[in-house]
């Protein structure tokens, strides 16, 4: 038996990545890749489906070798020092991946023999995720729902006490009551000293993270605290709700000053410009009377203040 | 009109009861969203909408046909995507078209002359010769919808078409299933993004195999005092004993 926290300087970066490159062929699925995670951060990588998200897992969980470029892992090398990388490491990838033949119990007591551990010692770690599936411990993993795949896949992920968890798209086709208890689980091993790195499609889930990336066709657009992401949202936000949302978003589409426009669940968000020109400045008000003059009856008009989404479209539309 | 119509539907397997007596009806040319938890019993509803599962009791009748003694007729009549399913990806864009067009028995003529209108309709003109395999995901998902639906079906299902999806490129899709309502075509989406559930013209909630609430997003906001559809669906998921199983 080894020690349980081995090698853990507080102020080594959970993860350093430097100018990691890779391709599949013509595809060039990261590009340029530069960032740090630390100690005890949950850091949550953004984007859409083929953005690159798992590739750059593959590579620092040492899966997938990179191109270009030097990352590490609690100080170690991903290329020379994998062997001990894999030890410290808990990895949900983005497939479920468990044996689905075995039984609930038989899948966790594998994880926990691989890395010469029981389920008995580090019990405790995976006691709130665990328990919910305890009941069925003798029920084979092929034959569980999604919300319960993923609780076992996790509790596989942490019996051996890693000291980073690498979760790549937990919440991905999990309905949003079970996204946010998969949530709450990961506040609590956050609490618990466990540095998470977390991918999702999802761009509501990044307020739930300390720090995030955005990503998209292989690049990182932005790395920040949520908080700054949104205050550095470069246009002025209009919100508009009325009756026959599909032609309003035409006619919003053709009023000067207007960048974009998208709908927004039961609302249309407008981006504007922000111009110290009062005559060409579009605010709510302008835009409110604008409509009026086209006949528009019983609108809402508001300024709003930015969500993440809005911010990644804004970044993707540059 | 009725295209979708619903009486006393149930399906078990074994001793559970995976949907559990629901009726409901769909108008022609709506956009109905059909929103659960994972497990509530949403896949399994739908697949006996498209005639691949047979009831255990009650009735259904979609496009004018009967799903239980009916079911190839209903097949002929609907269209159909998923996020998982949709193209062969090693097949070329004119190549899935083609296929999909001729199993749908659409003229190979007629086939010929719209590829072209809907590839530049698309702005995909110049990926006519490319494998579906190279395209981004967001594209293959645009022209997934379209196949699906270029053999004018009555109704659409559409069964988490956007997951994954970059957010500009879910909305022109959504933007997609307005024109696509707009023709005619009934639109039947089922989705975990729940602003996707504001742009429906009617949604029901489905928990344990049961449909616990159906009307338009404005109305179930009002009826259960929320502010959003996510607080909606949450405090009728959270009735679930199930809970995720």
């Amino acid at each position: 038996m080894t020690h349980s926290t081995p090698h853990k300087i507080s102020d080594t970066p959970a993860i350093s990545c430097r100018n990691i490159s890779k391709s599949y062929g013509k595809v060039n699925a990261l590009h340029d890749i530069t960032f740090d995670v630390q100690q005890g951060e949950i850091f949550g990588v953004i984007g859409p489906d083929g953005a690159g998200k798992s590739t750059l897992f593959r590579i620092l969980t040492t899966l997938l070798l990179p191109d270009t470029g030097d990352a590490t892992v609690e100080g170690f090398d991903v290329v020379k020092e994998y062997k001990k990388i894999r030890k410290i490491v808990g990895y949900m990838p983005g497939k479920f991946s468990l044996y689905q033949d075995l039984t609930v119990e038989e899948n966790l007591r594998i994880f926990a023999t691989l890395f010469n551990t029981t389920i008995e010692e580090n019990y405790h770690l995976v006691k709130d995720i665990y328990s919910q599936i305890e009941p069925f411990k003798t029920r084979r993993a092929g034959a569980l729902s999604g919300g319960m795949k993923q609780k076992l896949a996790l509790s596989c992920a942490l019996i051996h006490k890693p000291s980073i968890l690498f979760l790549d798209e937990p919440t991905t086709g999990i309905d949003p009551v079970s996204r946010k208890e998969l949530w709450e689980m990961l506040r609590k091993l956050k609490s618990q000293g466990i540095t998470i790195i977390v991918s999702t499609p999802y761009m509501d889930e990044a307020s739930l993270c300390d720090r995030i990336a955005l990503i998209q066709n292989g690049s990182f657009l932005r790395i920040d605290t949520p908080d700054n992401i949104v205050k550095s949202f470069g246009n002025r936000l209009i919100s508009v709700r009325g009756e026959n949302m599909g032609e309003l978003l035409k006619r919003l589409r053709e009023i000067p000053g207007v960048i974009s426009c998208f709908a927004f669940g039961d609302s249309h968000h407008v981006a504007a410009e922000k111009s110290s020109n009062q005559l060409n400045s579009l605010t709510a008000d302008t835009l409110a009377e604008n409509l009026k003059k086209q006949g528009y009856t019983n609108l809402e008009v508001k300024n709003i203040e930015p969500g993440i989404e809005d911010c990644f479209m804004e970044l993707t539309a540059k | 009109m009725k295209v979708i119509e619903v009486e006393n539907l149930t399906k078990r397997f074994g001793s559970f009861t995976a949907v559990d007596n629901i009726s409901f009806s769909v108008e022609k040319g709506e956009i109905f969203g059909f929103l659960g938890a994972n497990g509530a019993g949403k896949t399994t509803a739908m697949r006996m909408l498209c005639g691949l599962l047979v009831p255990t009791s009650g009735k259904g009748v979609v496009a004018g046909y009967d799903i239980q003694h009916q079911s190839e007729k209903v097949k002929a009549s609907i269209g159909y995507m998923s996020q998982k399913f949709a193209l062969y990806e090693d097949l070329k864009v004119w190549e899935n078209i083609r296929l999909y067009a001729g199993i749908y028995g659409v003229p190979e003529k007629e086939t010929k002359e719209r590829t072209d209108m809907l590839l530049a309709e698309l702005g995909f003109e110049k990926e006519k010769e490319s494998l579906v395999k190279s395209l981004p995901l967001g594209w293959r998902q645009k022209l997934a919808f379209s196949v699906s639906i270029f053999h004018n079906p009555e109704i659409v299902f559409l069964d988490e078409p956007t997951g994954g999806v970059d957010p500009v490129t879910r909305r022109q899709f959504w933007e997609m299933i307005y024109k696509a309502s707009e023709r005619g075509i009934t639109v039947f989406v089922t989705t975990h993004y729940m602003d996707e559930a504001e742009y429906c013209n009617r949604v029901s909630i489905m928990v344990d195999g049961r449909i616990d609430a159906l009307d338009s997003p404005s109305a179930l906001r009002r009826e259960f005092a929320a502010a959003s559809m996510d607080e909606v669906f949450r405090h009728l998921a959270r009735k679930s004993k199930n809970n995720g199983l």
